[in-house]
């Protein structure tokens, strides 16, 4: 990859550590992705940010980062390991940790948004332009449905861009990558957010092209099938795109024994004693959908639903959040079912899901044990 | 028996220690304790071996950007690979994590064909190749 005169200085550490550093990371993604210069982005989204993820060499590294760096681009960041306007069983080291953690990203300049949907809350740059964004399901939101250009970043690539502004001019931020190679030939008929988010499980595992098509059929499919979907590719591969646009090229079939194949994989249990909904953080459109569905019932579990602040906001503004909460779930902000540690084995033997993603990292970073509905047989069956 | 198989230097620096080889992708942040070092998921068929000081080749990974923190901190526990090696494509977890802890990483060039690479083996990450001997 081709440095300009300005960015070897700054990767010799004329511009201070802290950037020489971030060029040092952007050299090795480069050189991963076969690029030959950086280009400019408008907009960086951070994960990171959750104590229970990045552990004490994460809060030391960040800590130790932030005392110089400066994010030079708007910069959104992940959510963490718990809502702070609640009180948790979390430990007190916990809540230490995980405060270092929003004080260094804080120092470093970040907008304090706690949410894995950035793309429900902010104004992006418009289509075709260039970020950079890590958390898998906002990467191949970015790149699937909102047309902008973003490779599949990692923690660190993306810290490294809002620290220069910078990213690799490689992979899905060229046109040639984003026309799809590999088709996925959807064979069985999908109804419900979880049976996307099984087709994207299977999907992320099938392909290692950065770009997957999934043909026409899934042209029309809703905001909370979408995010399934995404989050889902996101969580078992290394693909960052997906396109309805058709190829000629190799087909993998998905069909009943796929399914089966991602539900034997995932869904370890029967039935769980609490319910959690949002992995990715559920956004105005899901949270209407299931407060029709729960209008004047109650549910049988516990259930928390994980949100966005600023979702949960504007549902206290329009009364949905009063119809959720009349029914018995818990309303949580600036986290997210997915590697929280609120849904940790010491507190629960299983948990009722309808996220795929969410049931990945349950499973296997959690050990806790999943049982993976959709969300109207949740209802059907845990609501009265 | 010999190897020595040429790769793209991702992460500049030598290394040395025992073949971890599989063909089966890695999420860092799913299936690795980051404080031991040991493979925890049952669906991976390198479950319960150690990265420790190993070589590992693997062919890209997978899953969460947070991966690339997980191996930060794997080498900041003493429990990371000497090395790595990306088979199929290098994804950008692998590249900035192994940028930040300075762990050495090679991807192999597409000509390559890899031999069938014994457990037992010994890998050692030297510029541009791997030279792999049977102990």
């Amino acid at each position: 990859m081709d440095l300009t005169r300005e960015e070897e200085d700054s990767l010799n550490g004329k511009n201070g550590s802290s950037i020489s550093t971030a060029y040092k990371i952007l050299l090795s993604i480069g050189k991963a992705t076969n690029a030959e210069k950086l280009i400019p982005v408008e907009w960086v989204h951070l994960s990171g940010v959750n104590y229970n993820t990045i552990g004490d060499a994460g809060v030391e590294f960040l800590t130790k980062y932030s005392e110089e760096a400066q994010f030079v681009v708007p910069t959104t960041i992940n959510p963490m390991g718990y809502d702070s306007h609640q009180q948790n069983n979390l430990s007190s080291n916990f809540h230490k940790q995980q405060s270092k953690i929003a004080k260094a990203y804080e120092k470093m300049g970040s907008i304090p948004s706690f949410s894995c949907i950035p793309y429900e809350l902010f104004q992006l740059p418009e289509s075709g332009h260039s970020v950079s964004f890590a958390e898998s399901n906002a990467a191949v939101m970015a790149n699937s449905v909102f047309g902008l250009r973003t490779n599949k970043e990692s923690s660190l690539s993306a810290l490294a861009s809002a620290i220069t502004g910078k990213a690799p001019y490689s992979d899905l931020r060229i046109d040639s990558t984003r026309d799809p190679k590999i088709r996925i030939k959807i064979d069985k008929e999908l109804k419900t957010e979880l049976d996307y988010g099984v087709l994207g499980y299977f999907s992320g595992k099938s392909v290692k092209e950065s770009c997957v098509s999934f043909g026409s059929d899934i042209s029309n499919i809703d905001m909370y099938k979408t995010k399934s979907l995404s989050a889902a590719l996101g969580t078992s591969g290394a693909c960052g795109m997906f396109s309805s646009r058709d190829t000629h090229d190799e087909t993998i079939t998905f069909g009943k024994e796929e399914e089966k194949s991602v539900i034997d994989e995932l869904n370890t249990t029967d039935s769980g004693d609490v319910i959690a909904l949002g992995s990715p953080q559920l956004g105005m459109y899901e949270l209407e959908l299931l407060s029709k569905m729960i209008a004047g019932k109650k549910f049988s579990k516990k259930c928390m639903i994980f949100c966005a602040r600023s979702v949960y906001e504007k549902s206290c503004k329009s009364g949905m959040a009063k119809i959720l909460e009349n029914a018995g779930a818990n309303i949580i902000c600036d986290a997210c079912t997915c590697l929280s540690p609120l849904l940790s084995r010491e507190e629960y033997d299983g948990v009722i899901t309808n996220s795929v993603k969410a049931a990945h990292y349950l499973n296997k970073s959690n050990g806790v044990s999943v049982s993976l509905k959709d969300l109207k047989s949740i209802v059907m069956e845990y609501a009265k | 028996m010999e190897y020595s198989l040429k790769g793209k230097i991702i992460v500049g620096g030598t290394a040395k220690g025992k073949v971890l080889s599989t063909t089966q992708p890695i999420n860092f942040l799913s299936s690795v304790d980051h404080r031991t070092g040991r493979i925890t998921d049952n669906n991976h068929e390198l479950c319960g071996k150690f990265l420790k000081d190993s070589i590992l080749i693997f062919p890209y990974a997978v899953g969460s950007s947070v991966g690339a923190y997980s191996i930060f901190a794997l080498k900041s526990n003493g429990a990371s690979p000497s090395g790595i090696i990306c088979t199929l494509k290098t994804d950008i977890t692998t590249a900035s994590g192994c940028a930040i802890a300075n762990i050495p990483l090679l991807q192999l060039c597409k000509e390559q064909v890899i031999p069938e690479i014994e457990n037992s083996s010994e890998g050692i990450i030297d510029g541009g190749y791997l030279q792999i001997k049977k102990v």
